[in-house]
């Protein structure tokens, strides 16, 4: 298989950033730091051959026990090229921050406040940054994998 | 037409006994009965039940069907639905409550007059189910008070049914002390 333009241009254009890319029956990845992400962004939705113009997913990984501990993973499709690309960055624990795409996509949004509340992770620059799903007063992250399974929340009720 | 013929044959035992009796029903001659007010004010509400139904997940598609014209719980007098609670007296907790739907329910239940009744309807609203985990209520009785527990998932709607009748028999024995209930117990919501 031709080698991905995807992977060739980032790789060229952020040297420093890209930490590692494989492309397996045609699913780009790029696994990437999380400091150049704004920028790594706005490059693959602008540059005329990538214009990866429609981010379809993002959430994030939790690998308990490897450092760095988790991964923001950003799906994303390109309607001009009929191209995917699948984008890792890298967030440790001690600095759970991470810059928002809502100004690349305004999708973001509402992905980037369901990460938040299930993990924890600080979208800095994000316009909204509250709870989505669960209400104010949840104490905890419940889809970290460290989150005790029988953990009740005092909200409501004598027993909960 | 068993049913009839019985009844008919009770209400002429009565007449008959009501005429042979030397109790005052004697000169009512059959036309009026005699009980206890509070046997007849309960008889009268365990077969007038108005549901609130409050449905969040699949036991709603059960409880379709039981009210549907298949099981009919309009036979045993519970037929209509209001649609607002302070119209109605049972309040039909029908699935999956998350901690923050809770808030609500326990607002619908305080908005309700009394005399009223809570049916947990299905397991997710008996004990949280299987959903053991960070979302779901783990059971509404840490919220509001409960009378009848229908466990299943979903329940069999002879299940519910029969949850029904034993509402019936448990609020024909109920009291006039047993009311006021007054407010949900809870906490904080
Ligand atoms: S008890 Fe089963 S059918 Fe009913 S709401 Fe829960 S999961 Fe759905």
């Amino acid at each position: 298989m031709d080698e991905s333009v995807t992977l060739k241009k980032l790789a060229q254009k952020f040297p420093d950033a890209v930490v590692g890319t494989h492309r397996f029956r045609g699913d780009d990845t790029v696994i990437v730091t999380k400091d150049k992400i704004r920028d790594i962004c706005f490059f693959l939705r602008d540059d005329p051959d990538l214009l990866y113009n429609f981010m379809m997913d993002l959430t994030v990984v939790d690998y308990l026990g490897r450092e760095p501990r988790f991964e923001v993973v950003y799906h994303l499709y390109s309607l001009a090229h009929n191209q995917r690309v699948r984008l890792k960055a890298l967030v440790p624990e001690s600095d759970l921050t991470i810059d928002s795409v809502v100004p690349v996509w305004i999708a973001a949004d509402w992905f980037e406040r369901e990460a938040y509340d299930m993990y924890g992770v600080v979208f800095q620059g994000h316009p909204n940054l509250r709870r989505i799903l669960l209400y104010e007063g949840f104490e905890g992250h419940p889809l970290r994998k460290d989150y005790p399974l029988k953990k009740r929340q005092p909200l409501i009720g004598p027993v909960n | 037409m068993g049913l009839k013929l019985s009844r008919w044959q009770v209400t002429r035992d009565l007449v008959a006994r009501q005429k042979e009796s030397t109790g005052p029903e004697r000169l009512l001659d059959g036309s009026v009965i005699l009980t206890r007010l509070e046997a007849a004010v309960n008889w009268a509400r365990k077969y007038s039940f108005f549901l609130y139904p409050f449905v969040t997940a699949c036991c709603g598609m059960e409880f379709m069907s039981v009210a549907g014209p298949r099981y009919d719980l309009d036979r045993f007098g519970a037929a209509l639905p209001r649609f607002s609670p302070r119209q109605a007296d049972l309040l039909m907790v029908v699935g999956t409550i998350s901690h923050k739907q809770a808030p609500i329910l326990v607002k619908v239940y305080n908005q309700m007059a009394e005399p009223k009744w809570v049916f947990a309807f299905g397991v997710c609203a008996v004990s949280g189910g299987f959903y053991d985990n960070y979302s779901v209520v783990q059971g509404i009785d840490t919220l509001i008070p409960v009378d009848i527990y229908v466990p299943g998932c979903p329940p069999r709607p002879e299940m519910v049914l029969d949850g029904l009748l034993q509402l019936q028999q448990k609020v024909k024995e109920e009291r006039w002390s047993d009311w006021p209930r007054g407010e949900a117990p809870v906490s904080r919501c």
